[in-house]
């Protein structure tokens, strides 16, 4: 399997090749067949990938430990759900799954633009193979996936703890869905400025790519956020990490690309802009990849030395000159259409909220280089901390959420006095109110800037809810339909625009709870004994008794906990901490099976109010000199058998490991039997949980805008914009 | 005014204004950036007062717990010296001996270095090593 795998990898990496060189002797000199074909070309590679994708996981679905990626991820006692996630938490897996997503995304990006965008589809073919030729060679020279081990183990070193949780399962993929959906609408912009076909028409074509992007890699940010909150024992879903950073970095300046995309379709304006971020979102996409695999800032998520740092550096240089390059070789077919009318027009807003938005990314990323950037400016490496990014985000993101309320009321070309009284009054009312009535709640003086931010937050909702009435009402008037079907109605036929307000609305919530659960959140940490309290903002926690669970996979000590307030029972919450086995010999007979990784399991009652959220770590010190006795015991015992009959060692093994089994379950016990004290960590914050309404609210909404247009809608649309390219094309001729 | 000019005076305006936001960036991150530094660094120079963001791996057989303090020392890459840490606050799942390690510190009593409260940061390994299998099963019980 492993031989077929291989050469799948050396066949894909010929059909790139050939993917590249089809399509630009096609583009200059061939003609149409060869563009056919290297668009084919990418069909056939997604085909092959799939097939050596698929004998990937066939391997770790069937533990076969020949492959030394399943032997080192994976192991028999692995559940079967993480064995087929386990493929994508190795270095060679990932890179694998990176390709392969890159040729299915580029096969139906090729297969849905083939019979437009003809001039600008060959070149971005070019681009978008020679991506996946850059991806295979690393997968046949720096990172094997279908590597063999010449000695088969009879067991793999498994996956790693921390990363068994079911957001693991989607959040890579999401991810890598994500970076490889930027590629597209990146490649057809080379693409549009190698063959200066420089109207909108490429933003058409790949602009349901750059939101699919956008969407993707915001769902795989927030269940890395949520795993982190739920999985690493920690309490927070946010640290300003350098591969949370690198992800985020794509994901803003993709967020600014498709807002202003909008303003060079309806009024050939920003074409310098448009160009220039979404060819820093591409090369920002690969950047995240190179953090993670290069391990070239410290992180926990870095995956140590790696040899991949240079073969990216080169692509990153190479992708960051090549644009800048082109746009300044293309800047004269960049210019402008029309001129801003007004500084207070809707396109003024989203050139701010657009810069905001590319100011919010270049603080994310100086922060995040900061460490090599000192390093060479001084020659000692510093690093900022969360205070660092707070103090420049938190302004940035407060403006950002004003203007998401302000874009939508704001007229195209000129604000007019009646115009903000008729958009403005309500939401401004709104956000009055709601500031005015949390001041007045006791302790909100404490965090003011949360109250005002709550404002901003009620200002966005009631501006969303306002169009979405007028929309309403105005189909209501002309169609005479029930205001729900009127409301499905206007929403249907404008999904685009009405997803969009969803997503601010979401987005909003989502930071709200960010606000306020950060801002009044309150954390202790405990130790205590069965029977002990702690009280941490008016919930009593009282320990109720220790639990332990002796496995096959893993050893947990764990505890359960009873929250009261008031002396009402509020929840019953049980947390614990597994131990998985080491290897390590030098660790003991008993004491390996205490020795290895270890990894929380969050106690977690999550409510609309508030969540109580409380993590256990038990400290082992006291089972040390018992586990040294085992180890002790059962090395005189084990060389007593080695010293024994041969004939008679099997069964006398296969005895003794019986009984190491009953200790090792016994040492466990000792934490309920004779319990001692145990480190917990309290957290109550409120309105957490609507982080996660406020990100699937937004996602709702993303899902919305990227469904297709009914096809009377996109009659419409398509004859629009055949009138602007008609334009274009007399203007471009005269 | 003519529209060109007043073109002109918004971009300098505008330019100015991001020059001016992007030094405040660069001036605080200079001077509220924590130095990464080695054992062997901080033995040799670290200051009282001054916090560090110290780096290195975790010293097999240093690692002491109780009344809520962990206690271990960190090796130095390329020297063979450690510091001993106090540390109080958040320790991440990772964390074990021979693990990488960073973490806030400020120079204490000797050569003995404060921990700053949840500032630990272990690195996630990408391997790492189970039991064999174990004959008869193994232990499974639930209490």
């Amino acid at each position: 399997m492993a031989t077929v795998g291989r050469a799948l990898l050396i066949v894909a990496f010929a059909v790139a090749l050939y993917g590249v060189a089809a399509s630009l002797y096609g583009a200059f000199a061939g003609g149409r067949a060869w563009v056919d074909s290297g668009r084919r070309a990418v069909y056939a590679l997604a085909g092959v990938l799939t097939l050596a994708f698929a004998i990937m996981e066939i391997a770790f679905l069937r533990s076969d430990f020949s492959f030394n990626v399943v032997a080192t991820h994976s192991s028999t006692t692995t559940p079967t759900f993480y064995k087929a996630t386990a493929a994508w938490s190795s270095q060679e897996g990932s890179l694998l799954l990176w390709v392969w997503l890159l040729s299915l995304w580029s096969s139906l990006a090729l297969a849905v633009t083939r019979r437009r965008v003809r001039e600008v589809a060959p070149v971005a073919t070019a681009v978008l193979m020679t991506f996946a030729s850059f991806f295979l060679m690393l997968t046949l020279f720096f990172a094997q996936p279908f590597e063999t081990l010449a000695a088969v183990p009879q067991e793999g070193t498994g996956l790693n703890p921390l990363l068994r949780h079911p957001a693991m399962m989607f959040h890579p993929p999401m991810l890598y869905s994500g970076y490889t959906l930027f590629s597209i609408p990146f490649a057809f912009a080379i693409g549009a400025l190698v063959t200066r076909r420089l109207n909108a028409e490429w933003i058409v074509s790949t602009r349901r790519f750059a939101l699919a992007a956008w969407l993707c890699l915001g769902v795989g940010i927030v269940l890395g956020a949520r795993w982190s909150y739920t999985e690493l024992g920690w309490g927070g879903y946010w640290a300003w990490d350098p591969v949370e950073n690198a992800s985020l970095l794509p994901w803003l300046t993709g967020t600014a690309f498709i807002h202003s995309i909008m303003i060079q379709e309806r009024r050939g304006m920003l074409k310098v802009w448009n160009a220039s971020l979404v060819l820093a979102t591409g090369t920002l996409a690969i950047l995240g990849t190179f953090l993670v695999r290069s391990g070239i800032l410290d992180s926990i998520h870095a995956f140590g030395a790696s040899t991949l740092g240079i073969p990216f550096l080169i692509l990153i240089g190479a992708m960051v000159l090549g644009s800048v390059g082109l746009v300044v070789w293309r800047r004269a077919d960049l210019a402008s259409e029309h001129r801003l009318d007004s500084l207070l027009s809707r396109e003024a807003v989203f050139l701010l909220q657009n810069v905001l938005l590319v100011a919010l990314a270049f603080v994310v990323w100086w922060g995040t280089f900061f460490p090599l950037i000192s390093e060479a400016v001084t020659g000692t490496r510093a690093s900022v901390g969360p205070p660092w990014f707070d103090k420049y985000i938190v302004p940035l993101a407060f403006a950002i959420v004003a203007l998401s309320g302000i874009g939508p009321l704001v007229p195209w070309r000129r604000l007019t006095l009646a115009s903000v009284r008729r958009g403005f009054l309500l939401p401004a009312l709104a956000a009055l109110v709601t500031v005015l009535v949390l001041l007045a709640v006791p302790g909100a003086w404490a965090e003011p800037k949360a109250a005002l931010f709550a404002g901003v937050v009620a200002f966005v909702l009631a501006s969303v809810a306002q169009e979405l009435w007028r929309g309403m009402r105005a189909r209501q008037a002309s169609a005479r339909e029930p205001a729900p079907v009127a409301l499905a109605g206007v929403v249907r036929r404008n999904r685009r625009r009405y997803g969009g307000y969803v997503v601010h609305a979401g987005f909003a919530i989502l930071l709200l709870g960010v606000a306020i659960s950060s801002s009044f959140q309150h954390a202790r940490d405990v130790s205590l004994k069965p029977g002990q309290s702690a009280r941490v903002d008016g919930f009593d926690i009282r320990y109720v008794r220790a639990t332990s669970h002796a496995g096959a996979e893993k050893i947990s000590l764990g505890a359960v906990l009873e929250v009261t307030k008031g002396g009402r029972h509020v929840a019953t919450l049980r947390t614990t901490r597994g131990f998985y086995p080491s290897q390590d010999i030098s660790q003991g007979i008993v004491g390996r099976f205490f020795g290895g990784e270890s990894e929380s399991e969050v106690g977690l009652r999550a409510g609309l109010g508030r969540d109580i959220w409380t993590v256990i770590n038990p400290n082992i010190t006291p089972l040390v000199p018992i586990i040294e006795r085992g180890n002790r015991t059962f090395r005189r015992a084990m060389v007593g058998i080695m010293s024994g009959p041969a004939a008679d060692r099997q069964q006398a093994a296969a005895q003794l490991f019986a009984l190491r089994d009953a200790a090792v379950t016994a040492v466990a016990r000792r934490f309920v039997t004779s319990p001692w004290p145990a480190d917990f960590r309290f957290i109550v914050s409120p309105l957490a949980t609507w982080i996660w309404i406020g990100a699937i609210v937004t996602f709702l909404g993303g899902l919305l805008a990227l469904w297709p247009a009914p096809a009377a809608a996109r009659r419409r649309v398509s004859a629009g914009y055949a009138a602007r390219v008609a334009r274009e094309l007399a203007r471009t001729t005269q | 005014m003519n529209p060109s000019r007043k073109r002109r005076i918004r971009l300098v305006v505008a330019l100015t204004a991001a020059l001016l936001a992007a030094s405040a960036l660069i001036y605080t991150s200079f001077s509220a950036g924590s130095d990464e530094q080695t054992a062997g660094q901080l033995l040799d120079g670290a200051v009282a007062g001054k916090t560090y963001t110290l780096a290195g791996t975790v010293k097999d057989g240093s690692v002491r717990r109780g009344d809520g303090v962990l206690w271990f020392s960190v090796r130095d890459p390329h020297r063979p010296v450690s510091v001993r840490v106090r540390y109080t606050g958040l320790v991440p799942d990772p964390f074990r001996e021979g693990r990488g390690v960073m973490v806030k510190v400020q120079r204490g009593q000797g050569d003995v270095f404060m921990g700053e409260k949840d500032t630990m940061v272990t690195k996630c390994p990408s391997k790492f090593q189970v039991a064999p299998p174990r004959p008869g099963g193994g232990p499974a019980s639930a209490t």
